[in-house]
């Protein structure tokens, strides 16, 4: 987006919207419009060195929807190697012992704005949501990553291996997310960013967009305007995609390509399949519209985030193999939340091809989302669902990799994934477990108890911080 | 689930039962009194009161039993600080009245007098427990927010059960930004705004005016700034909490409860002795601000410990104080005892906020009791019968009803 404020004005219908279909695009060069994400802000990830680990007998939840009691895992160069009954330990390896305690996944949370509102919470730090115009779909949410930001650390403590930062929710395109591990200590967002994870755009329905532009006497001041938003800007992405094409394509009447534009580079990475769609929408009527526009346009929504009123689609939802992230309770602190019910998550899983994920959008929630995920679970049990404890860990690990895209690198226990490993006290779905161990890639990122040093710059010399640490 | 119709969903919404006379039988009564913790025992509720407390406790004529085996029987929980009743939507444009804005009135905002109680987060809240709240309002323009009210959840015209329960000031942070900016400025206009509240009416009569606070909220301030009320001070460092109980020791009759306190735990015994009672946020762990940089998660553990009067409170919205009780476990999951966490969001704030017949079970309390399915401080947890002064509750809600309209597999109409 290099011109300033656009005018929403909706074409009068004639425009013929194929789907536009994949270009494969790998081979894009970085110079050329439309540039993948691949390519810019390389991870420099690297994945801690640690000894092999053999957890003994614990209960297991395997994330994929299974419970293995007295069951061994273990975890050598950052994969799981084992997860079953008897397992020999690895050479050199550290043997936590599993008596009496729960193994599970890594959480994922799908909705988080950490490192982009980080603590302390001052303006000088609020960085999470250009609000400035209503498509800012060129901005992307890591370049706002603040590494020192202490929440990180708190969310680790809670069992997070790996959160997807999204912009804020003020436009209807809040610009690109991305997915980070959690690493402490370090300097950079390069260091945390995900390998080869996909980077998604956010969108956002319903009441804010309308609020804070129509509050400028600007469009959109309505879900209509909101909708009139979308389909033009997504018109002209499928536009700069054709003429992309046509320009590689070559021949005589090859036009020139066209002059690359970060906002629409973005959108086009959407129709490529390339971009994966998180939109902020807490309504039914308005996802429905939503996954309308998606088929206008040929692309897919990977999950509606906060969606409050998912349970009322529940099968639309799963028709379209279209995630809803969600939290367990929360209600009522807008008319868009208005009709929160406590059985939102089960209600959504509860179909065939199903995708419910439990996510948290704060830096408190996110460091207990198995309680979130707890309540969830005896709410939908108390409606009639029959809902095994190792299942609702689904909604924690492996359905957020799913609509984050990282689901063949992590969210379940199986051999050759990450070793992204928590090792609870107690049955984590229960308000009194507290994670003793986190490993993440394998490598131990978290121990209860142990001193705590600080690991951000931030909290270092803090003389209250420290005192009695 | 058959779907219910509009007459019968009318009845269920309606005001609840009259008190009658209720036996509950066997279960696990957490009393909060020297009698602790009966296995088995017994609960009798007589009108509006607790009659007896015991084990094998014969049903008078009439009674209706029920069965408690294997569940849980606690007073209700208080949630010592909600703005719940103050809006029916907290954002996006819809009426709330929860803040006032202006010059006009701020410390006189009366909470209570803007409570309803039809809401429909009433009966959302008191089917998990929660059978009162103090509701606190929401900030104004100086350091003075309100004055806060006790209401129950019985959604009954008369739940408001005490008015002018306490005053709200702001410190720290907060309350500089409404002094110019500056905790230099803060202590001496504190000084002068209960010094007008003292000399309320005489200077205002004889035109003198007050020097921060108007007429109007003179008025309000002068019971609290006598010692007749209690003074609720949103404050959170360390450095704050020492600068209130230095100015508690030269203002003996001023009586504080400390909302917030984040930094509490690192003075924790200066707090125990100042007698002040501390409510707090049991997951605030992160460094919101510079005045919450020592902020951690066994807070309230180490507060109880050192003898600090601790409650437990979800911070305040209109909508979630039912998470009081999640605020809790956490606070067991993080070293608190688990009783001085049950009574932290029972009998202690009934007792700070002086309605001392709430929060245990013994005879001649009021009836407020609740039948759990488990422990309550679990999040698994959820009550199977709720009373409010001896009234049955429905089980139900808005929420319960979109529930049961939506219920996979449902033949409800829509």
């Amino acid at each position: 987006m290099l011109s300033g404020k656009k005018t929403w004005t909706a074409l009068m219908g004639g425009l013929a919207l194929a789907a536009c279909a994949s270009t494969g695009s790998s081979t894009t060069p970085s110079n050329d419009a439309a540039a993948t994400s691949s390519v810019a802000f390389p991870s420099t990830y690297e994945r801690r060195a640690y000894a092999p680990v053999l957890i003994r007998g614990a209960t297991v939840f395997d994330g994929d929807g299974n419970e293995f009691a007295n069951t061994d895992v273990t975890f050598e160069n950052g994969r799981i190697t084992g997860v079953g009954q008897n397992l020999a330990a690895p050479a050199g390896a550290e043997i936590v012992d599993g008596r009496g305690k729960f193994v599970t996944p890594g959480i994922i949370d799908a909705h988080s704005h950490l490192g982009d509102y980080p603590s302390p919470g001052i303006q000088a730090n609020s960085d999470g949501n250009e609000v400035t115009q209503p498509n800012t779909a060129e901005v992307w949410a890591e370049h706002s990553v603040w590494p020192q930001d202490p929440g990180f650390q708190r969310a680790v403590a809670g069992g997070i291996t790996a959160l997807h930062i999204l912009p804020g929710s003020a436009n209807l395109f809040g610009g690109r997310g991305t997915t980070l591990r959690p690493v402490l200590g370090v300097a950079t967002m390069q260091q945390m960013k995900f390998p080869n994870a996909p980077q998604s755009l956010k969108m956002a329905c319903g009441e804010n967009p309308s609020r804070v532009y129509g509050a400028r006497n600007q469009s959109p001041a309505t879900d209509m305007g909101n909708v009139a938003g979308w389909r033009q800007a997504f018109a002209r992405a499928t536009e700069y995609n054709r003429n992309l094409e046509r320009s590689r394509a070559g021949g005589a009447n090859a036009p020139r390509a066209p002059d690359r534009d970060l906002e629409l580079d973005t959108l086009a990475g959407v129709l490529r399949g390339e971009i994966r769609v998180q939109w902020h929408c807490y309504r039914a009527n308005e996802m429905a519209i939503g996954l309308d526009i998606a088929e206008e346009f040929g692309f897919q929504v990977a999950a509606f985030h906060h969606a409050v009123e998912a349970y009322k689609i529940a099968d639309l939802l799963a028709e379209h193999g279209t995630c809803a992230a969600m939290w367990a309770d929360w209600w009522g602190f807008k008319m868009e939340a208005y009709d929160g019910i406590r059985e939102n998550i089960p209600f959504v899983d509860a179909p065939d091809n199903s995708c419910a994920i439990v996510h948290s959008d704060s830096a408190v929630g996110i460091q207990r989302l198995n309680q979130e995920a707890a309540k969830a679970m005896s709410d939908g049990r108390r409606a009639g669902l029959e809902i095994s404890r190792a299942h609702a860990w689904t909604w924690l690990s492996r359905n957020p990799a799913r609509a984050l895209g990282i689901e063949n690198e992590t969210g379940t226990l199986s051999v050759g994934k990450a070793a992204d490993v928590v090792v609870w006290s107690a049955d984590p779905l229960s308000s009194y477990a507290v994670a003793e161990r986190v490993y993440m890639d394998g490598a131990l990122a978290h121990e209860r108890g142990a001193s705590r040093l600080p690991p951000s710059d931030f909290e270092l010399g803090q003389t209250a911080w420290s005192t009695g640490q | 689930m058959k779907w219910l119709s509009p007459a019968l969903v009318a009845l269920a919404l309606a005001a609840p039962a009259a008190a009658e006379t209720v036996l509950i039988r066997d279960g696990r009564v957490i009393t909060n009194t020297q009698a602790g913790v009966l296995e088995g025992d017994d609960v009798l509720i007589v009108d509006n009161q607790v009659r007896a407390v015991g084990a094998n406790i014969a049903a008078p004529q009439g009674a209706r039993v029920i069965d408690a085996t294997g569940k849980w029987v606690t007073p209700g929980v208080f949630a010592a600080l909600s703005q719940i009743g103050l809006s029916e939507i907290s954002g996006s444009g819809a009426p709330n009245d929860a803040s006032v804005e202006g010059e006009l009135v701020s410390a006189a905002a009366d909470a209570g007098a803007a409570f309803d109680h039809t809401v429909t987060a009433i009966p959302v809240t008191r089917i998990e427990g929660v059978t009162r709240a103090a509701i606190a309002p929401g900030g104004a323009n100086t350091m003075f927010s309100g004055i806060g009210a006790l209401v129950s959840m019985s959604g009954r015209p008369d739940s408001v059960f005490r008015d002018d329960a306490f005053l709200v000031l702001q410190m720290g942070e907060a309350g500089a930004n409404r002094t110019g900016g500056s905790r230099a400025a803060y202590w001496p206009a504190l000084e002068a705004a209960l010094r007008d509240a003292r000399e309320y009416p005489g200077r205002y009569r004889s035109g003198q005016g007050g020097a921060v606070l108007n007429e109007i909220d003179a008025q309000a301030v002068q019971p609290f700034a006598q010692g007749r009320g209690l003074i609720l001070v949103n404050v959170e460092s360390a450095t704050d909490i020492r600068r209130l109980i230095e100015f508690k020791r030269r203002n003996a009759q001023l009586r504080f409860v400390i909302n917030g306190g984040s930094e509490a735990w690192e003075i924790a015994d200066e707090v125990a002795a100042s007698g002040i009672p501390v409510i707090i946020d049991t997951m605030q762990n992160l460094p919101g601000n510079f005045e919450q940089i020592g902020s951690r998660l066994d807070n309230a553990a180490i507060l109880s410990r050192a003898g600090v009067r601790v409650i437990i409170a979800s911070p305040a919205d209109g909508h979630q104080p039912r998470l009081t009780l999640q605020q809790a476990g956490n606070a067991v999951a993080n070293g608190m005892e688990w009783g001085a966490a049950f009574e932290s969001i029972t009998r202690v704030p009934a007792e700070v906020f002086g309605a001392t017949n709430l929060g245990v079970l013994r005879a001649g309390a009021t009836a407020d009791v609740v039948v759990w399915d488990g422990d309550p401080l679990e999040v698994k947890s959820a009550p199977t019968a709720v009373f409010i002064e001896g009234a049955e509750q429905p089980l139900t809600s808005r929420q319960t009803m979109l529930r049961d309209r939506y219920r996979p597999g449902s033949d409800a109409v829509r």
